[in-house]
């Protein structure tokens, strides 16, 4: 599969068809909406919560640079040392002399999807950097040379049959699918180069603008040890990880671990205030923030795709979303798959080349209904719908099929002849004429031979 | 008509109506979908109530009307159409306040919920009190009651293997429920999930909410 989101379609086609994944996602999505759907259950304030959370994050996007400067004020402060990249490249080149500077020649680093974004790993590793991925699922897909299908569970198209197989062979160990072991065997491994790394990359859930805290969330300590142990620690972001003040930070921690994965609050939760200093022994020796533009100040000007930018990255809308569920992460080509990436992806990255990410939805509304955030996600889809019409993205024949139908649509008679003709041809040629799209995998209703409005205006003109 | 009429309504049908333009509105084409909207405005601008056998259709109209630019005098009349203008079960509990229309029937049925008229108009227990008043009726909730039945109008033909698989979902789920009939308020998904159920043999059987209980009348 050429995995890029103008193969959308084709992708989409084939995955399908695949109803071993489509069993494991929806395992995997069900398990999490569950645990989500118990835990909002028990928080009848919810939805007051939601608006508070939307309210904020849209202060944040229409204020951004005010906010950016009092977050780097505050982490200058606190000693860390803040970087401004403007595009990805400069984002990756910032972080690559960093590690250079002190003659590093390998990363721990823990799950993060802006990293994901800037393909960190492989301009990394074409430098001659080994990247040692520390959380569980970025292990795996690392280890199989995938990337991620999900934006919280990275592994989540793999069963643990699927992962057994793959550690047997990568890993040279006997076969076993206990999650434990396999756990313990990633575990191991993993100690040593916490101990012996340098430096450790992480990325940032969130950055309080008035504190200039970072903050980690995760269940698997592997975040808090790739940002204590190693000497130097850079945390990476892009500019809206921001909230304003230190006080939202446990309506934010609320919003994000109940809707990723149905906790009240994840197993560790590291607040980062700057590196080791005098009143302060532990932690590394230098603490860089590489914060990421990558187009999206231009996004926050645009007055409704700001709103994209309010997403706080739960995934949830992924879990949720039916077409997502029916063919997992990977086919959305982008870094961000399911409703907040096929609303992302075309605005911030290319709208040309994913132009079918809009499109691709029943617009079944689930996703905003789930998004802790209130974006309007299915909405946000039909607007985007427009823009690529308007920009000339659509075949000719489209456009043709398009203006036949609202010639019809203009009048009833030639509705009217068009129900007619419908009838005739089903009479002629039976029910079941091939209809591209429809027919190879659903039967056609049969048309009626009188119409609603020739019954009405019989009974009308009986009356009259 | 039948029904509206038992209800003490006066039910009148313009022949000139066609279609909301939904379809082009979905698709992107907002040229498009604002001149069958217009035509649609045009045609219903004197009504005294609309009333839609379609809660998608509604939604066009009470939801996304407000966002079109519509031309001229039309952009004025538009408010009063959105307002106006009521899916028919809602119409028939929150307008006439009926919620038993003393029928009767013997059967498992599950309701089918729409996700327009679920997520964009908020009715979800108006066609559930219909179905509940009938007699000998045994309602039943499907297990995956609020998932799309993967339909999504002209998804359902760019997009048809997802389309189809979202179907899938759905129509093990109606299986699981074993029940006779699977009763919706919209015409469109039960025609995709009829059409996938015959094409694969499974038997099924749907209809429109006021088809059946218009059927039960009789």
């Amino acid at each position: 599969m050429n995995l890029r989101a103008s193969q959308f379609k084709a992708n989409a086609r084939i995955a399908a068809q695949d109803t071993g994944l489509r069993s494991k996602v929806k395992k995997a999505t069900g398990t999490a909406l569950t645990k989500r759907k118990q835990t909002v259950d028990e928080l009848p304030e919810w939805e007051s919560l939601r608006q508070q959370g939307h309210d904020i994050r849209k202060e944040v996007v229409d204020n951004i640079d005010r906010y950016l400067r009092s977050f780097t004020d505050a982490a200058r402060l606190n000693g860390a040392i803040v970087h401004h990249a403007n595009e990805h490249n400069d984002a990756t080149k910032i972080i690559y002399d960093i590690i250079r500077r002190v003659s590093a020649n390998s990363v721990v680093k823990s799950k993060s999807m802006i990293t994901e974004e800037l393909h960190l790993n492989r301009m990394l590793e074409e430098n001659g950097i080994r990247v040692i991925e520390t959380d569980l699922g970025e292990y795996i897909i690392q280890l199989a040379g995938e990337t991620p299908s999900h934006i919280t569970a990275p592994a989540l198209h793999k069963s643990k049959e699927d992962i057994a197989r793959l550690f047997q062979e990568k890993l040279n160990i006997s076969y076993t699918d206990d999650p434990a072991v396999l756990t313990a065997v990633v575990r191991k491994r993993l100690r040593d180069e916490f101990l012996n790394t340098r430096v450790g990359i992480s990325g940032v859930n969130f950055a309080c603008a008035d504190t200039g805290t970072i903050t980690i969330i995760e269940n698997e300590a592997n975040a808090r040890l790739c940002t204590v142990l190693p000497e130097v620690h850079i945390a990476v972001m892009s500019i809206e990880k921001i909230i304003p003040s230190f006080d939202d930070l446990s309506l934010f921690l609320k919003l994000l671990s109940c809707s990723a994965s149905g906790q009240r609050m994840t197993s560790y939760v590291s607040m980062i205030n700057g590196p080791r200093s005098s009143h302060n022994p532990d932690g590394p020796r230098q603490l860089h923030v590489v914060i990421l533009d990558g187009g999206r100040r231009q996004l926050a000007k645009h007055p409704a795709w700001k709103e994209a930018l309010y997403c706080i990255r739960c995934g949830a809308c992924l879990n949720v979303c039916p077409v997502y569920q029916s063919v997992g992460g990977h086919v959305y080509g982008s870094v961000y798959p399911g409703p907040i990436g096929s609303v992302l992806t075309p605005t911030l990255f290319d709208m040309k080349e994913a132009q079918d990410l809009p499109f691709a939805s029943s617009l079944c509304g689930a996703c905003t209904d789930i998004c802790p955030v209130k974006i309007d996600l299915h909405h946000h889809l039909l607007w985007e719908r427009r823009e690529v019409v308007d920009r000339g993205y659509k075949s000719f024949t489209e456009k043709i099929a398009m203006a036949v139908w609202r010639w019809m649509m203009l009048s009833a008679g030639r509705v009217e002849f068009a129900g007619r003709l419908g009838w005739l041809i089903q009479k002629v040629f039976g029910k079941n004429i091939p209809a591209p799209g429809w027919t190879p995998r659903r039967r056609f209703p049969a048309l009626a031979r009188r119409s609603f409005r020739s019954i009405m205006k019989r009974e009308k003109n009986n009356d009259g | 008509m039948t029904l509206l009429r038992i209800l003490g309504c006066d039910p009148q049908y313009d022949p000139r109506q066609t279609c909301c333009g939904q379809p082009a509105f979905n698709a992107g084409y907002h040229t498009d979908a604002r001149l069958v909207a217009e035509h649609f405005v045009e045609v219903f601008k004197d009504a005294e109530e609309i009333v839609s056998l379609s809660g998608s259709c509604a939604t066009m109209v009470k939801v996304f009307y407000p966002q079109m630019e519509l031309t001229g005098a039309l952009s004025e009349t538009v408010g009063g159409i959105t307002s106006k203008t009521f899916e028919i079960t809602d119409y028939i509990v929150n307008q006439l306040g009926v919620t038993d229309l003393g029928l009767t029937y013997t059967g498992r049925v599950a309701y089918h919920d729409s996700c327009h008229i679920m997520r964009e108009l908020r009715i979800v227990d108006e066609p559930r009190k219909l179905l509940r008043s009938v007699k000998g009726i045994e309602l039943i909730e499907l297990d995956l009651a609020d998932r799309c039945c993967g339909f999504g109008g002209l998804f359902a033909t760019k997009f048809p293997d997802i389309s189809v698989a979202m179907g899938e979902e759905k129509l093990e789920s109606i299986q699981r429920a074993k029940v006779d009939l699977v009763v919706g308020c919209d015409n469109s998904c039960l025609m995709h999930l009829q059409g996938l159920a015959d094409k694969r043999g499974v038997n099924l059987k749907t209809k429109h909410i006021i088809e059946f209980l218009g059927d039960l009348i009789k």
